[in-house]
């Protein structure tokens, strides 16, 4: 069986998800009512078998390392291999240089690839929600003697609005061409910024950028190589969700009160695991009324909750009503309180009586540990 | 070894024969309780909040389950370098060995386990009892006396005072009398199980009560008795707070009801006194439109479509759309199918109630009936299959041997 490393490249896109992501990666936005966006990409890796995995640090992550610690919940506290955190090239570059790409960020830790004893390596974002079974790309790798494979969904509408890579395939899904946020899109394939790519090629690619300036790992490194190399694409056919904006984060984790999608994505090929908080079950009291909601451990219900999520630990009380709304961990609802399209990060306080309501297309946004 | 000042010795090795079925294939401190814990891990998770970071778990019954549970104490911190947890099941020697006889013998046999500490206080444990409490609270309380061994007490009510090891004290709570399972009680405090003795102490007694002949090798009839005899000083450490032996199906199932009460006698939501268990990475529960849930602890991995009314649902429990689940306790796995009710039961893991089937029916036959129960709780083993719209007496135990039948139909 070949080997897999994996390589979670951190360095993405979060300026329309400013309001979660002002004090936070992209990759430690809470979702899911227990999860963090990382946990779905990480136990993905690890449920495929997948012992080695680098994280490529980019910016904002102190929530992600109190997170992810040594990797203990995903079974990543090995003595050989296990999980390395990758400090960004930014912090050590003479002051004032903004990077732009990711190559520096490859190339500041090419020594941890070239360690790696893993034949292949597959690279992946945070921020798409799904649960994959990487073994099948893998699979489909090798079968097709590719140099590069390239995982796009053709069914999650991605290509709908930007940011996003179109990918365009032959009959034998050989890619012909890749483009970033065109204008008009060719077809519907939209890639899941994961790719599955030998060590060596990988290095090469990482050289050849580097060495010339270039910073973009898929503008410099791949898309210019079409022609040259054998890159494949895989059809991902199951539930994904891509988080890049305050919009589609509301709409994927309302998705979650499908039955068919959580079922999908918390048990299908492995269960996603993440830092365990020992929280109490939840206690519905008197009077609760709980519809079409995702609740977490630790949760106290007194009042109305629809169509929500509530995070581990959150207290509903009496008379309260949460409707359509996320509420994160350990925040307090007090009596007669009114949430509806709203998102409340983590351990938010709401006073007795207040109403919060947003627009469904615009949810409103309660920063961290505000006090209402 | 560096010295450790308390390490405790944790008593797991019961089988809990009056819980029938349901500690058929596993002990029971091993028993599920409140949604996602095992009975076990109160005492655990007592022990580390307590600061108390050496446990050994004396296992001997069915260890199978409660071994790979408690693995190397990770949940409970208790994964360390020097000390941590260590299962300690009986073994053989040059000379032989043996069963553990009793819970003295079961410490003694493991002198060489405690003398690699060199503590000078051991704390003795049941993995029987759900409470909290604080154990470094009640070893100062056992220094501040100079005592040879304290023992936890708590006050009973007086009818119940015949099922316990009562203790009579006098002001300073001295124990000057110890009663077991009296008839007539002179007093209301009854022992909970849980004792600090001084090591080289205990050590002396032990060795004494391991030559007696007659002995039949149990703290609370041979080993506290010798040492009243002999004029010991023994003081009662007066606990209050729930505390609650769940040896019985009757208890278990109160137990586990109290956890519903509007303000419960048990917190399990107190951040700083979290109980801690094995976390099987489930998603967060799932209350579908159609859902009703009221008075009720679910936990995560369950998914709730029917209806579900002062009940206990755990790890992974699946309610179908019509069902309704009253009074109950649905065990990790467990799926009540559409339609089906289940009234004032314990459901075993991963068993099913197939669509329609009434488990805990006023007028129902006792299909696969082995017992009765006097207080009318039905009682359904982990791993089998209730068939569709059979109507399951109130107050059976079932419990299917030749559950094969239905192959097809078992949870993977």
């Amino acid at each position: 069986m070949a080997s897999l490393a994996g390589i979670i490249n951190l360095h993405e896109p979060d300026e329309r998800i400013r309001e979660l992501t002002r004090h936070r990666s992209l990759a430690a936005v809470p979702f899911g009512g227990r999860y963090r966006l990382i946990d779905f990409t990480l136990s993905n890796m690890v449920n495929a078998g997948i012992r080695n995995v680098g994280i490529l640090l980019s910016d904002k992550y102190g929530a992600l390392l109190d997170h992810l610690k040594n990797g203990k919940e995903w079974d990543l506290d090995r003595r050989r291999d296990g999980l390395f955190l990758l400090p960004p090239a930014s912090h050590h570059g003479p002051a004032g240089h903004g990077v732009v790409g990711d190559i520096p960020n490859f190339s500041h830790n090419l020594d941890y690839i070239y360690k790696s004893r893993q034949d292949y390596v597959l690279i992946s974002g945070s921020n798409m929600i799904c649960n994959m079974n990487y073994r099948d790309v893998l699979d489909y790798h090798l079968a097709k003697e590719a140099d590069i494979t390239v995982v796009y969904s053709e069914t999650a509408g991605l290509a709908k609005s930007p940011p996003y890579t179109n990918v365009v395939t032959d009959e034998d899904s050989r890619v012909v061409d890749m483009a970033v946020n065109p204008r008009t899109p060719k077809g519907d394939k939209a890639s899941l910024n994961m790719y599955i790519v030998s060590k060596e090629l990988l290095i090469d690619i990482i050289d050849y950028c580097a060495s010339r300036g270039k910073e973009d790992f898929l503008r410099d490194g791949i898309i210019p190589k079409l022609d040259e190399l054998r890159v494949y694409g895989y059809s991902y056919r199951g539930y994904v969700g891509e988080i890049n904006s305050l919009q589609n984060y509301f709409k994927h984790s309302m998705e979650l009160l499908n039955p068919a999608v959580w079922q999908e994505l918390f048990f299908k090929s492995g269960l996603i695991h993440t830092k365990v908080k020992h929280e109490a079950p939840v206690r519905y009291l008197e009077g609760s009324q709980v519809r079409n909601s995702i609740i977490a451990n630790g949760c106290i219900i007194e009042g109305t909750v629809e169509n929500s999520i509530l995070f581990r630990g959150v207290h509903v009380q009496k008379g309260a009503v949460v409707r359509d709304s996320i509420v994160m961990q350990k925040s307090q609802i007090g009596p007669g309180v009114l949430l509806q399209n709203a998102i409340l990060d983590k351990d938010v306080q709401v006073s007795e009586g207040k109403h919060l309501i947003g627009d469904s297309n615009y949810p409103i946004v309660i920063h961290k540990r505000a006090r209402l | 070894m560096p010295k450790k000042e308390c390490i405790a010795m944790l008593l797991a090795g019961g089988q809990g024969s009056r819980l029938g079925i349901l500690t058929k294939k596993l002990a029971k401190p091993a028993v599920p309780f409140g949604g996602k814990y095992r009975i076990i891990d109160f005492t655990l998770s007592n022990c580390s909040n307590s600061g108390i970071d050496t446990v050994g778990v004396l296992t001997q019954y069915q260890p199978m389950t409660l071994n790979s549970y408690i693995g190397i104490g990770n949940p409970w911190d208790l994964d360390r370098h020097h000390g941590g947890v260590s299962v300690l099941p009986p073994y053989v020697r040059q000379d032989g060995g043996d069963w553990y006889k009793g819970t003295a013998n079961a410490i003694y046999q493991n002198f060489d386990f405690i003398s690699q500490y060199d503590p000078e206080y051991v704390l003795v444990l049941s993995g029987d009892h759900i409470y909290k409490m604080d154990y470094s609270q009640m070893l100062r309380f056992h220094k501040e006396k100079g005592a040879a061994v304290t023992i936890a007490v708590i006050e009973v009510p007086w009818e119940e005072t015949h099922r316990f090891g009562i203790m009579n004290t006098d002001e300073e709570n001295r124990i000057t009398e110890f009663q077991e399972k009296p008839k007539h009680a002179k007093n209301n405090l009854a022992s909970m199980g849980v004792y600090v003795f001084s090591w080289a102490k205990l050590k002396c007694y032990l060795e004494a009560d391991e030559k007696d002949p007659d002995s039949s090798h149990d703290f609370g009839k041979n080993v506290i008795p010798a040492m009243l005899a002999q004029g010991e000083k023994m003081y009662a450490y007066p606990f209050t707070g729930y505390w609650k032996d769940v040896g019985t199906i009757d208890s278990l199932w109160e137990a586990n009801m109290d956890l519903l009460e509007e303000d419960p006698p048990l917190k399990l939501n107190d951040p700083d006194w979290k109980i801690f268990a094995l976390n099987p990475s489930y998603p967060p529960q799932y209350i579908s439109p159609t859902a009703h849930v009221h008075r009720s602890i679910v936990t995560e991995g369950c998914a709730v479509f029917g209806e579900v009314e002062h009940s206990v649902l755990f790890l992974g429990a699946h309610v179908a759309p019509g069902a309704r689940v009253v009074d109950s306790v649905v065990m990790p796995g467990a799926r009540i199918e559409e339609n089906a009710v289940v009234e004032k039961a314990i459901i075993g893991e991963n068993t099913v109630i197939k669509a329609g089937a009434h488990v805990g029916c006023r007028d129902g036959e006792g299909w696969m009936m082995i017992d009765r129960t006097e207080s009318g709780i039905t009682v359904v083993e982990g791993n089998i299959v209730v068939p569709a719209n059979l109507r399951l007496a109130r107050g059976a135990v079932v419990s299917v041997t030749r559950w094969q039948e239905f192959p097809e139909e078992r949870i993977s």
